[in-house]
């Protein structure tokens, strides 16, 4: 077996995604156990018989010979799912539709139709990306808790919750519903775009769990643009802005687990394979009159990909794409980025005057970049006493050790006095 | 060489997809290493968790477990070791142990 194959995770999403669409979404505990018996049943007979040629088949032909022992079992105790009606009710009509159900194209619908019913406004985002990471990701309590630097109580109790609310509604999403799907889309999006950003910039220290968050959350990204359905403008640049962004990583964090910040990135570790990928999704993307705020952030990063240098970085259009950008999403983040940038354009002294207009600056009161800007701003400006200050507050806030080393590294770059 | 059979017994089930994943991947690289040093006589065979016990003079069929879950058998393997103790050495790689599981390890008679 290769052992960075993750078989068990992936067939989790895919099993369950099957299995609740035959059992009905109120049978999703029951899909659940059909799952673990199907993975037992592997672990059981795979050490003695060998790795099957094919494990993904051979695992699906195990839960569908369960799901029809279940299905023969309990059809007259329990009802299944009301949208394959009496058709699991016959012995004619049971092989048959079940067998269609596990059929390939059949499984990618599944997928689909598990995402956005995940993805329900009334559980909030939070509760939405954890649930998708257990169901669709294979995630245990334990591991989602682990990405959101939270407690195991925590994430059960959101856990639960959540699947109460979504094992409670009667139908799975009704993907060919064209009014209720394009509703629906942005809410997908977004809680995707929240698990990637979980990965990029989240607390976790561990950098495998965060590259994993960023993985899993490219892989939904691409089944939802690859779906005919999906592949919408904004489904294509949000999977090209998580193809730009992950092009970074390598360079991002090094080896030795450093974190660089953009403008000290060793950008010969940038992705090469990744970037064209984006670039391609951001082409398809550029259709239709909409523009959203993927489409945005794509075109942000596309800049920064193509740039060879941060210095030769066309830093009066990522201004201008921040601009729009704030239109359309305002958020104190945002702002701040583009305050970056303009003090790239147009010096650090025009950039810290940025930083201090930004509304709602309260709201990045504990990030620890916030501060970490000023610094830098005030370092270029030859106030090293000053940015040593921001640099020391930032180093209060610092969220794990990578982002403490970084902070260390940039308040020891700061001369005591002598002002430049 | 002797050998020994291995009983690999009452292991509790894993709940995690990684959970599964990694104790998969800790028999298979086990048993691929005893393979490579020359002690897997034979892999062996899983056995159901099913069965039915035939007892007296009557030949009474009842259904089984015959074993308290935390003590049945999940499969065995045919070992080859120096003797008993190297045997007994020789299970303790086996996964079986992370899920409160164990080995009973028996010389197979050799007249």
């Amino acid at each position: 077996m290769e052992p960075l194959d993750p078989l068990f995770r992936r067939e989790s999403g895919r099993m369950t995604a099957v299995l609740t669409r035959i059992f009905g979404v109120h049978n999703l505990a029951l899909a659940e156990d059909v799952v673990q018996d199907a993975f037992c049943r592997a672990l059981e007979v795979w050490p003695f018989r060998g790795m099957p040629d094919d494990p993904s088949a051979w695992l699906m032909a195990t839960a569908k010979n369960r799901a029809l022992d279940v299905l023969r079992r309990e059809r007259t105790a329990r009802t299944f799912a009301p949208e394959l009606g009496r058709r699991l009710d016959s012995e004619w009509t049971l092989v048959p539709s079940v067998e269609e159900q596990f059929a390939s194209p059949a499984i990618k619908d599944d997928l689909l139709r598990m995402m956005f019913s995940c993805c329900q406004p009334r559980l909030g985002e939070e509760a939405q990306v954890a649930l998708v990471l257990n169901i669709l990701c294979g995630f245990s309590v334990d591991e989602v808790a682990g990405a959101f630097v939270a407690t195991h109580a925590a994430i059960e109790k959101r856990i639960t919750r959540a699947k109460k609310v979504l094992a409670g509604s009667k139908y799975l999403f009704d993907v060919t519903h064209d009014g209720e799907f394009s509703a629906r889309l942005p809410v997908v999006h977004r809680a995707l775009y929240l698990l990637f950003n979980e990965g990029y910039h989240g607390a976790s220290a561990e950098s495998a769990v965060r590259a994993e968050l960023c993985r899993e959350a490219m892989r939904l990204a691409a089944m939802l643009h690859e779906h005919p359905l999906g592949a919408t403008p904004a489904s294509h640049a949000l999977s090209a802005l998580m193809c730009l962004h992950a092009a970074r990583l390598p360079a991002r964090i090094d080896a030795s687990g450093d974190l660089h910040s953009l403008f000290d990135q060793d950008r010969s570790r940038w992705d090469g394979h990744l970037i064209a990928e984006g670039q391609r999704l951001l082409d398809l993307s550029a259709v239709g009159p909409d523009l959203t705020e993927y489409h945005l952030e794509a075109a942000i990063a596309w800049v920064h990909a193509t740039a060879s240098t941060a210095e030769e970085t066309n830093w009066d259009r990522i201004v201008a794409l921040y601009d729009l950008l704030l239109a359309i999403r305002p958020s104190p983040v945002v702002a701040l980025n583009r305050a970056i940038a303009v003090a790239q354009r147009d010096g650090p002294e025009v950039g810290l005057r940025e930083i201090h207009g930004i509304a709602d600056a309260e709201r990045l009161d504990g990030y620890p970049f916030y501060p970490a800007a000023l610094g830098e701003l005030e370092l270029r400006s030859g106030r090293s006493a000053l940015a040593r200050e921001h640099f020391q507050a930032a180093l209060a806030l610092a969220r794990n050790p990578m982002e403490r080393r970084f902070l260390e590294q940039r308040l020891a770059a700061c001369p005591y006095n002598k002002p430049r | 060489m002797n050998q020994y059979l291995f009983l690999y017994r009452g292991a509790e089930r894993p709940t995690s997809p990684q959970d599964i994943q990694d104790i998969m991947q800790k028999w298979m690289n086990w048993l691929e290493d005893l393979g490579k040093k020359g002690h897997l006589k034979d892999r062996g065979q899983p056995l159901e968790p099913i069965g039915k016990v035939v007892t007296g003079k009557q030949k009474t069929v009842t259904d089984g477990p015959f074993a308290e879950a935390k003590d049945l058998v999940g499969g065995f393997s045919i070992i080859e070791a120096e003797d008993l103790a190297h045997a007994a050495e020789l299970s303790k790689g086996c996964p079986v142990f992370e899920r409160n599981g164990y080995v009973e390890v028996r010389p197979i008679m050799t007249m």
